[in-house]
C-alpha cells in the first residue's frame, strides 16, 4: 500500500522518465532533503557533524565516483585516493594562487584536475582489461602520492608536506563551524549526486554498461570505445577530486599525501561492494557501514566491563568482521545492500496486504 | 662501473626475493583463475606463525611443521569456503574476494600472535662478501639459491606427478578437465596448499630479511609488477619478471632518483610494468586470451 | 537481519551519547591509542607506560586527591579515526573533564591542532608534532614537549661535534641524513641544511619511501659516498631493515646515530647483530632502575594491573617515554591545581598549568625521575622547554647510556621557528599573543 504506483497515471513521456517514477519516491526524498538540510543542523552536535555525518557523505561521494567507473563502466581501479589526492592538492593551490577564486570554483577546478589525471592514468585501459587494469591504477596510486610528497610546490613548501584548509567561505557566508562544514559538504554532495545519478541514466551511462558486460560485443554494436572508457575515467576522478577536496576541507581541515594511500582506496572499493556495484543509493548504504560499523564495534566494547577486551584485539576483530563481510556479500548478495532497499520496497508495495 | 654491478646485482638478488611471493600468485592463478590478492597476507601469516613458535621454545623443524600444517588448514578451509560458492563468478568478483580475505588473514595473524615486530634469525650470516672487488650479499645469493631450489621442486611436481598432470589439466580447460574425473576442489586444495608452502619459505627469508610485523604483507605490492611483466601463468615468468624489476627499480632508484628525486622505488615498477603491457598485454610468458563474442 | 544492524548501531551510537552526566571528583585523559597496524610497537608501549604511570599516581591518592581516570579509542595511527575519538572523547567522561590530548601521531597531531585551540584543550606532542608549534603566541594549545624536531638534529650535530673534537671539526665532514618519505621524514631537511651551512660539513639528503621495507639502492648509495655518519630519520619497519641493510652493504652500525623515533629496543632488536654498536638519542632512557620505575613496578605491575601484554617490555623505550609523557601530564596538573585550586580541572586551566610547567633537578628527584626527565622550563613563548637529549648505544641486548644531556643550540633555531608561526598565523589570520602580558 505504502508504494503503491495505482492511480499515478503517465500522461507524458517526461512522466515516464522521471527518476522517481511515484510521488511518494518524490515526496520521500523531498522529505529527506528538507530534513537534512534544515532539521539535522538543529539537532545534529558537533561529534556527530564532525565524525560521523561529514566522513559520511564524503565517502558516499567517493563511493559514487569509483562506482561510475567500477559499477556502471566495469573498469576495476584501485587509484581512487590518489584522484582523491589530486583534487584536494589541486584545490589548495588554486585557492592559495588565484587568491580571490571562491571556494566552489577552486573545488571544481580541483575536480577537473583529477579528471585530468584520470584519463592520463585511464588511457591504458584501452589496450589492457580486467585487472590488468589495477597495474594502471595502482601506478597512478603510488606515483601521485611519491609527486605530491616529492614537490614541494604541492604543499607551497610547508616543511612537512601537510597542507591546511583554507576559510571556508561561500557568497561571504562563513561555513567554519561544524554545523556550517556539514551544511556545506551537504550541498555539494546532493548536486553531484544528481549530477551522476543522472548520467548513469543518459546515454553515456547506458553505454558504460554496454562496455561493462562486454566491451568487445559494446564495440560491435557501435559504441565508441575510446570516448565511453575515457569519459569514466574522467568523471569518476572528477567526482573523486571533489571528494578528495571536501575530505581535506571540511572534514580533516588539514591532510598530507600519506592520508590518501592504497588503504583509503581500498577502503572505497569496499564502499562500493558492500552498498551495490552499480546502484546510486548503495554509495549511501557503503559509507554508512564503513563509517558506523567500526564505530558501532568500539562503543559496544565500552560498554563492556573494562579490561573484558583488548582495544588492540577489537581492531583486529574489526578487521576480519570486514573481510568476512565482503566475502559474505560477494557470494550472497553481489548486488550489495542497495538490493534490501529493493526488497523493502517490492513488500511496501503490497504491504499491509499479502499480494 | 663497479658500482653499477653492485647495485645491478643487488637489484637482482632482490628481484628474486620478489619472484618467491610472485609464484605463490602464479600456481593458484594457473589453477584457479583466482588472482590472490592474500598472498600476502599468508606470506605474513606464515612468518608470524613461525617466528612466535619459535619463541615459545619450538624447535625449528617442529615449526616449521606446525606452520606448514596450519597453511595446508588454512588453504582448505579458503577452498571450502571462498572458492566454493564463488564458483563461476567473474575474475574480477574472486579478486576482491581476495582482497577481503586478505583482512581476514591480517587480522586473525595479529590477533593470534600480537603485533611486535619479531626478530628472525635463519642462521644466515649476512656479512657482506667481497668477490672480485664486488659487494655480494650472502644472505640474498642464500635466497636465490632457495628459490631456484623451490622452482625445480615445484616444475618436478607439475610435470612428473599426478596431480601435476591434473593440475595442468585444470589449467588448461577446467570443464574438460572435470570431465575426465579430476577432482577440481582437490585440484584447488593442493594448490592453495603448496601456495602456502611458498608463502611460508617467502615469509622466512622476508621475515629474516626485514623483521616479521605487519608490512610483510606489503610485499605483495612489489609482487604486483612482476606478475604483469612475467605473466600471470609463468612459473619462469615470475622469475624473469622478478628480476627485471628487481634490477630496474635499483637502477632507476640510483641512477634516476638524482634527477627527478628519490624514492622512486614505489611507482617504478608499476610504470615498467604498464609500459610492458602496452607492448605485451598479456606478459612476457603469459598466454595470450582469445576474446569470443 | 541488516536492518536490525543499522538499528542497532543507531541505539548503540545513542546510547553513549547519552551517558548521565554525574560530577565526579576525577580528571580524565581521553586516550587516542593504537595497539595494532604497522606502528602498534610503538602504541602499546606509549601508551603502555602512560597508562601505568596514572594508575600509580592513583594508587598513591592521585593529584591532591582528585583520581585520575581515562579511556582508550584506537586510532590504529589512522588520521580520520584519531580525529573521530578526539571528538568523540573530548567531552569528558562521567563528568570528569579532559585534560589534554596526547596523540603520539604527527598527522593527527596536525588534523586535531585547530581543533584543540577552538576546544580549548592542550594537544601535547611529545618529542614531535609541528616544529613551529613551539612557538607558544601563535599555538597556545600546542605542546611539543621536550624536544621539537629541530632540536633533534641541532643536538644531533652538535654531538657529532662533539665526537670529532669540537663543532669546528665539522668542516668538511660527509653526513647523510636517511629519512623516512613522509612529513614527519623531511620535517628537518631544511634546518639541517642551514646547519650544514653554518658548520660547514657535507650533507646528503637520501629518501627512503615509505615503509620503507626495501632499501637497497639507498644504501649502496651511502656505501659510495663514504659518509663519516648517517642520521636515520625513521619509523618503525624502516630501522630494523636499515640496519640489517646497512650491515648488507659493509657501513657500520656504530656510525648511525638513530632520532627520537628510531630508538627504541623495538628499532634495534629485530635487526639482530646487524644492530650491534647502532647509537641512537634519546629523551627518555630505558632501564628500571628509576626510582619511579620501581614505584610503578611495586604498585602497579607485581600486583597484575600492569598494562603491558607482554610484562618483558617493562622499561624499555617506548614504555619509558609513556612513563615520562604521564610525568610531565601530571605535573601540569598538578601546577595548574595550585592555581586554580585542588580540583578537576577544565582544558584552559591545564593549558596554563603545561605553560607554567617547570620541572627542576630537586622536582625531578623527588619524583623518582632524575636522569629520566630532562630539566623542563616551559613559558608562553617557548612550548618546548627542553632541547636535550642523550645518547644511547646498542650493546646487542639492550640500550646503554653513552652521554649526559647534550642541549640543542636553540638560539639559532628560535628565528627560523618564529618565521614559520609567523606565516602560520598570517595564512590562518591569527593574531598571536603578547607573551609579555601573560601571567
Amino acid at each position: 500500500m505504502l508504494y503503491r504506483e495505482a492511480g499515478q497515471f503517465s500522461v507524458r513521456y517526461a512522466d515516464d522518465r522521471r527518476f522517481f517514477r511515484l510521488r511518494q519516491g518524490r515526496l520521500g526524498l523531498a522529505a529527506l532533503l528538507t530534513f537534512a538540510f534544515l532539521g539535522v543542523p538543529l539537532l545534529g552536535n558537533d561529534y556527530w557533524f564532525s565524525a560521523i555525518l561529514i566522513p559520511f557523505l564524503v565517502l558516499s561521494l567517493a563511493g559514487l565516483g569509483l562506482n561510475l567507473l567500477t559499477g556502471y563502466a566495469g573498469q576495476l581501479s584501485l587509484g581512487s585516493a590518489a584522484f582523491m589526492a589530486v583534487g584536494a592538492f589541486a584545490t589548495y593551490n588554486f585557492e592559495l594562487r588565484l587568491p580571490g577564486l571562491p571556494l566552489l570554483a577552486s573545488i571544481v577546478l580541483g575536480g577537473l584536475s583529477a579528471a585530468l589525471v584520470a584519463v592520463l592514468f585511464g588511457l591504458p585501459s584501452l589496450r589492457i582489461k580486467g585487472f590488468y587494469l589495477i597495474v594502471s591504477t595502482l601506478a597512478a596510486q603510488f606515483f601521485v602520492q611519491w609527486a605530491l610528497t616529492r614537490f614541494g610546490w604541492f604543499s607551497n613548501y610547508n616543511s612537512s608536506g601537510v597542507i591546511t584548509a583554507p576559510p571556508l567561505q561561500v557568497a561571504g557566508l562563513d561555513f567554519s563551524s561544524p554545523a556550517g562544514r556539514y551544511l556545506l559538504t551537504l550541498g555539494v554532495v546532493s548536486a553531484l549526486f544528481w549530477l551522476g545519478a543522472n548520467l548513469a541514466r543518459s546515454e553515456l551511462g547506458r553505454n558504460w554498461m554496454a562496455v561493462r558486460d562486454m566491451d568487445t560485443a559494446a564495440a560491435v554494436i557501435g559504441i565508441p570505445l575510446l570516448k565511453t572508457k575515457l569519459l569514466a575515467f574522467a568523471i569518476s576522478g572528477f567526482f573523486l577530486g571533489v571528494a578528495g577536496a571536501l575530505w581535506a576541507f571540511t572534514y580533516l581541515g588539514t591532510v598530507e599525501p600519506h592520508g590518501f594511500d592504497l588503504s583509503r582506496s581500498f577502503q572505497i572499493l569496499f564502499i562500493i561492494i558492500i552498498g551495490g556495484l552499480g546502484s546510486i543509493l548503495g554509495n549511501f548504504l557503503g559509507a554508512a557501514f564503513i563509517v558506523l560499523f567500526p564505530l558501532l564495534l568500539s562503543n559496544l566494547a565500552t560498554l563492556l566491563p573494562a579490561g573484558f577486551i583488548d582495544a588492540g584485539q577489537l581492531e583486529n576483530l574489526q578487521k576480519m568482521v570486514f573481510g568476512v563481510l565482503i566475502i559474505l556479500f560477494l557470494i550472497k548478495e553481489p548486488e550489495g545492500l542497495a538490493r534490501l532497499w529493493q526488497r523493502f520496497r517490492e513488500r511496501a508495495r503490497l504491504w499491509p496486504l499479502r499480494y | 662501473m663497479e658500482f653499477f654491478f653492485e647495485v645491478l646485482i643487488g637489484g637482482l638478488l632482490a628481484g628474486v626475493m620478489y619472484s618467491l611471493v610472485a609464484i605463490g600468485f602464479v600456481l593458484i592463478y594457473k589453477a584457479s583463475g583466482v588472482f590472490n590478492f592474500a598472498q600476502g597476507a599468508m606470506v605474513l601469516f606464515a612468518a608470524l606463525t613461525f617466528v612466535s613458535l619459535l619463541e615459545r621454545g619450538v624447535p625449528f623443524w617442529a615449526a616449521f611443521a606446525v606452520t606448514l600444517a596450519l597453511m595446508v588448514a588454512l588453504a582448505l578451509l579458503i577452498e571450502r569456503a571462498v572458492l566454493r560458492p564463488l564458483v563461476n563468478r567473474s575474475p574480477i568478483t574472486l579478486f576482491m574476494a581476495t582482497l577481503g580475505l586478505s583482512y581476514v588473514i591480517e587480522g586473525a595473524a595479529q590477533a593470534l600472535w600480537g603485533a611486535q615486530v619479531h626478530g628472525l634469525e635463519l642462521g644466515i650470516s649476512d656479512e657482506p662478501l667481497e668477490l672480485g672487488g664486488l659487494l655480494l650479499s650472502q644472505f640474498d645469493l642464500f635466497a636465490a639459491a632457495t628459490a631456484a631450489v623451490l622452482v625445480i621442486a615445484l616444475s618436478l611436481l607439475f610435470n612428473r606427478t599426478r596431480i601435476g598432470l591434473a593440475l595442468r589439466a585444470v589449467a588448461d580447460d577446467p570443464l574438460a578437465a572435470q570431465a575426465v574425473g579430476v577432482r577440481l576442489q582437490r585440484v584447488w586444495a593442493v594448490v592453495w596448499a603448496v601456495a602456502g608452502f611458498v608463502g611460508l619459505v617467502a615469509g622466512l627469508l622476508w621475515g629474516a630479511r626485514l623483521g616479521v610485523q605487519f608490512s610483510l604483507s606489503l610485499v605483495v605490492l612489489k609482487a604486483l609488477p612482476v606478475l604483469i611483466i612475467g605473466g600471470f601463468t609463468s612459473v619462469s615468468g615470475a622469475i624473469v619478471g622478478g628480476l627485471l624489476v628487481g634490477a630496474s627499480e635499483k637502477l632507476a632508484e640510483v641512477y634516476l632518483g638524482p634527477w627527478i628525486g628519490g624514492g622512486l622505488e614505489n611507482w617504478f615498477p608499476y610504470v615498467l610494468a604498464l609500459l610492458f603491457l602496452l607492448v605485451r598485454p598479456a606478459g612476457l610468458f603469459g598466454e595470450r586470451a582469445i576474446e569470443r563474442v | 537481519m541488516f536492518k536490525r544492524t543499522f538499528a542497532g548501531v543507531a541505539l548503540a551510537l545513542a546510547a553513549t551519547a547519552f551517558i548521565p552526566v554525574q560530577a565526579a571528583n576525577e580528571q580524565y585523559f581521553p586516550l587516542q591509542s593504537y595497539r595494532v597496524g604497522p606502528y602498534a610497537a610503538g602504541g602499546t608501549g606509549f601508551f603502555g607506560g602512560f597508562i601505568d604511570y596514572l594508575k600509580y599516581v592513583n594508587a598513591n591518592g592521585g593529584v591532591n586527591g582528585v583520581k585520575l581516570t581515562w579511556s582508550e579509542c584506537e586510532t590504529e595511527y589512522v588520521v580520520e579515526k584519531g580525529v573521530e575519538c578526539y571528538e568523540r572523547l573530548k567531552k569528558g567522561l562521567n563528568g570528569a573533564p579532559a585534560a589534554a590530548t596526547n596523540p603520539l601521531s604527527v598527522g593527527i597531531a596536525y588534523a586535531t591542532l585547530d581543533r584543540s585551540t577552538a576546544d580549548k584543550l592542550p594537544l601535547i606532542t611529545i618529542n614531535h608534532g609541528r616544529t613551529d608549534s613551539t612557538d607558544g603566541s601563535v599555538f597556545p594549545y600546542v605542546f611539543p614537549l621536550q624536544l621539537n624536531p629541530y632540536s633533534e638534529v641541532s643536538a644531533i650535530v652538535n654531538w657529532i661535534g662533539e665526537q670529532s673534537g669540537g663543532a669546528a671539526q665539522l668542516k668538511g665532514k660527509k653526513i647523510v641524513t636517511l629519512y623516512h618519505g613522509s612529513p614527519y621524514g623531511k620535517e628537518t631537511n631544511e634546518v639541517l641544511q642551514v646547519l650544514a651551512d653554518k658548520y660547514g660539513f657535507e650533507l646528503t639528503l637520501i629518501e627512503v619511501p615509505h615503509p620503507g621495507n626495501e632499501q637497497q639502492s639507498q644504501w649502496l648509495n651511502i656505501r659510495r659516498l663514504k659518509p663519516d655518519w648517517v642520521i636515520l630519520r625513521g619509523w618503525g619497519v624502516m630501522n630494523p631493515v636499515a640496519l640489517k641493510t646497512a650491515q648488507k652493504v659493509g657501513f657500520p652500525a656504530n656510525r648511525i646515530i638513530g632520532n627520537i623515533w628510531s630508538n627504541s629496543e623495538e628499532d634495534a632488536a629485530p635487526a639482530g647483530a646487524a644492530a650491534k654498536g647502532f647509537i641512537s638519542i634519546t629523551t627518555h632512557p630505558s632501564g628500571t632502575g628509576f626510582p619511579v620505575l620501581q614505584g610503578i613496578k611495586a604498585q602497579v605491575v607485581d600486583k597484575g594491573e600492569g598494562d603491558l601484554a607482554d610484562p618483558k617490555r617493562f622499561g624499555t623505550v617506548y614504555y619509558n617515554l609513556g612513563v615520562v609523557n604521564g610525568i610531565l601530564n601530571v605535573e601540569a596538573l598538578r601546577i595548574a591545581q595550585e592555581k586554580f585550586g585542588q580540583q578537576p580541572l577544565t582544558g584552559e586551566q591545564v593549558r596554563w598549568g603545561f605553560e607554567n610547567l617547570r620541572l627542576d633537578d630537586a622536582r625531578l628527584e623527588a619524583l623518582g625521575a632524575k636522569g629520566l626527565v630532562q630539566p623542563l622550563q616551559l613559558s608562553c613563548a617557548d612550548h618546548e622547554g627542553g632541547g636535550a637529549v642523550r645518547f644511547q648505544h646498542w650493546d646487542g641486548e639492550k640500550w646503554n647510556l653513552i652521554s649526559d644531556w647534550v642541549q640543542a643550540d636553540r638560539a639559532l633555531l628560535r628565528p627560523i621557528i618564529e618565521a614559520s608561526a609567523r606565516k602560520y598565523a598570517e595564512e590562518k589570520g591569527i593574531t598571536p599573543r603578547d607573551c609579555s602580558k601573560e601571567g
